[in-house]
């Protein structure tokens, strides 16, 4: 029988620490022991992109890392980014664009948007494109998407002047 | 689906990495960025009984530069390569190559070493090892084997690494001035594995090239240095040369059919990338001919 291992992380500013079975990935962890159930989970082999967290500030698929390799990380996930209001204008431009049907991959989206307005607060559309290529949407046909990105782009430099 | 249950552990050095794997032998795998580890794992497809993870040792995490060599960890993530100064100068056929290489989620955990050592055939990576004559550092119980990157892919999915030892890093001759560069590749969707696709490395005298590495990938069963390239070196390059080249490198691929691409189409990208890859590097747009499928 494999035991099951201690691991101590922060989730979202908070500490956190479990036993966990060492097969045990990152998004079932955070979705059923944390019950932070706004990553979701489609493929498990890292090709739809809707588990998308940050890791110490990457963004990363959380259904291709183990929980136990989180050890002493910081993880933040789509709660963690909605509760600090740090993504509401995007989220509002999602909203008004009609950036969602279903809604199952929006938090993991919103997530590798975010990531993309970081570090080039001026994406063009292919680029948004591009950094988005990794996220699957079954719904809105992705035009919708890169409307509200790059408006909150454009918006965001217009607040910074 | 979910991964199988399995035993974990952490080494801390590389002693401790090559302490655990010979003890657990072909009963452990190694874990680097996981990227196509768990895949594999949640698929099913494998079921070590132990899984060795090599990610806190931060010494194979790094990329130095040293008098005419380029000396890549195994660890560096796909990400690091992009954002590197020192790859950049120094190789940056490398900084090319990697912004092909899945997306940028993906890339932040998936490592060179890991790359190399998955050995896809329809991987970046060595293809650009084989087109810049990389040497591939390996350790095991034994001590070091230096192995060229042209001797260290087998076939799909094989290298030359034997259980126990492991992949430390990679070594790069630093980029002579004047050399030039040509990456390019055929996909269905941007991050995807390529249907075809060429790492390419030459030096040009006036009208003619001195030196072409040509490193093909997802045309054959590892990623292969085009001996086509002799017809092209040393002498000036008119449409019959490039026709004569392409035809031999026809003769030198062995593709394969898959859900992606049949054997011919990929047979077809590969001949258009080379003429691409002529025009680019020469700067000569009227060699642009139409390729025959
Ligand atoms: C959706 C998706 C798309 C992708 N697209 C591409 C693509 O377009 N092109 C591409 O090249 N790759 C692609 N990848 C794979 C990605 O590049 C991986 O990062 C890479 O293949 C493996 O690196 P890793 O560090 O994640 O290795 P791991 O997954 O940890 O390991 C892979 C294999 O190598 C072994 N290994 C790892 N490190 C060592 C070492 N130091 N010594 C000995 N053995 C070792 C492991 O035991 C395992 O067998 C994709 C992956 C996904 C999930
Ligand atoms: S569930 Fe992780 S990428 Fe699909
Ligand atoms: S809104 Fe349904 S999958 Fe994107």
């Amino acid at each position: 029988m494999i035991a099951p291992v201690p691991i101590a992380l922060t989730v979202n500013h908070e500490r956190v620490e479990a036993l966990v079975l060492p097969r045990l990935n990152l998004a079932d962890f955070l979705r059923d022991h944390l019950s932070l159930t706004g990553t979701h989970v489609g493929c498990e082999h890292g090709v739809c992109g809707a588990c998308t967290v940050r890791v110490n500030g990457d963004i990363v698929r959380s259904c291709l890392i183990l929980a136990i390799q989180a050890e002493n990380a910081t993880v933040e996930t789509i709660e963690g980014l909605s509760d600090s209001g740090e993504i509401a204008d995007l989220q509002s431009a999602f909203h008004q664009r009609n950036a969602l049907q279903c809604g199952f991959c929006t938090p993991a989206m919103l997530m590798a948007a975010q990531d993309l307005l970081l570090t080039n607060p001026d994406p063009d559309r292919d680029q948004i494109r591009e950094h988005l290529s990794g996220n699957y949407c079954r719904c809105t046909g992705y035009h919708a998407i890169v409307d509200a990105v790059e408006s909150t782009a454009h918006a965001r430099l217009e607040r910074a002047g | 689906m979910k991964a199988p249950a399995f035993n974990y552990a952490r080494a801390s050095s590389v002693q401790e990495a090559i302490d655990l794997l010979s003890h657990y032998g072909d009963r452990a795998k190694v874990l680097s960025g996981g990227q196509s580890l768990m895949p594999a794992l949640n698929l099913r497809l494998l079921a070590p009984e132990w899984l060795i993870d090599i990610g806190p040792i931060v010494d194979l995490r790094r990329i130095s530069v040293e008098s005419g060599l380029l000396t890549i960890g195994a660890s560096t993530r796909h990400a690091d390569l992009h954002r590197s100064p020192d790859i950049a100068a120094h190789a940056p056929l490398l900084k090319d190559a990697v912004a092909h290489v899945a997306h940028p989620a993906i890339r932040n955990r998936g490592t060179i070493g890991g790359s190399l050592a998955h050995a896809d055939p329809a991987s970046e990576l060595p293809a650009c090892m084989v087109a810049l004559d990389a040497t591939i550092v390996v350790l095991g119980p034994d001590g070091e084997r230096r192995i060229p990157a042209v001797d260290f892919f087998v076939g799909i999915y094989e290298t030359q690494l034997l259980p126990g030892e492991l992949l430390v890093a990679i070594e790069v001759p630093k980029r002579a001035a004047g050399v030039r560069h040509f990456f390019s590749e055929h996909v269905r969707r941007s991050g995807d594995y390529a249907m075809a696709g060429l790492a390419a490395e030459a030096e040009i005298d006036g009208d003619a090239f001195v030196r072409l590495r040509l490193g093909f990938f997802a045309v054959g069963e590892r990623p292969i240095l085009a001996t086509a390239a002799r017809h092209l070196i040393g002498r000036p390059v008119t449409e019959a040369v490039l026709a004569q080249a392409c035809a031999a490198l026809d003769d030198e691929l062995a593709p394969q059919d898959d859900h992606q691409a049949t054997a011919g189409m990929r047979r077809y990208l590969a001949r258009q990338l080379l003429v691409e890859c002529i025009v680019s590097l020469l700067g000569r747009s009227d060699l642009r001919t139409k390729v025959v499928a």
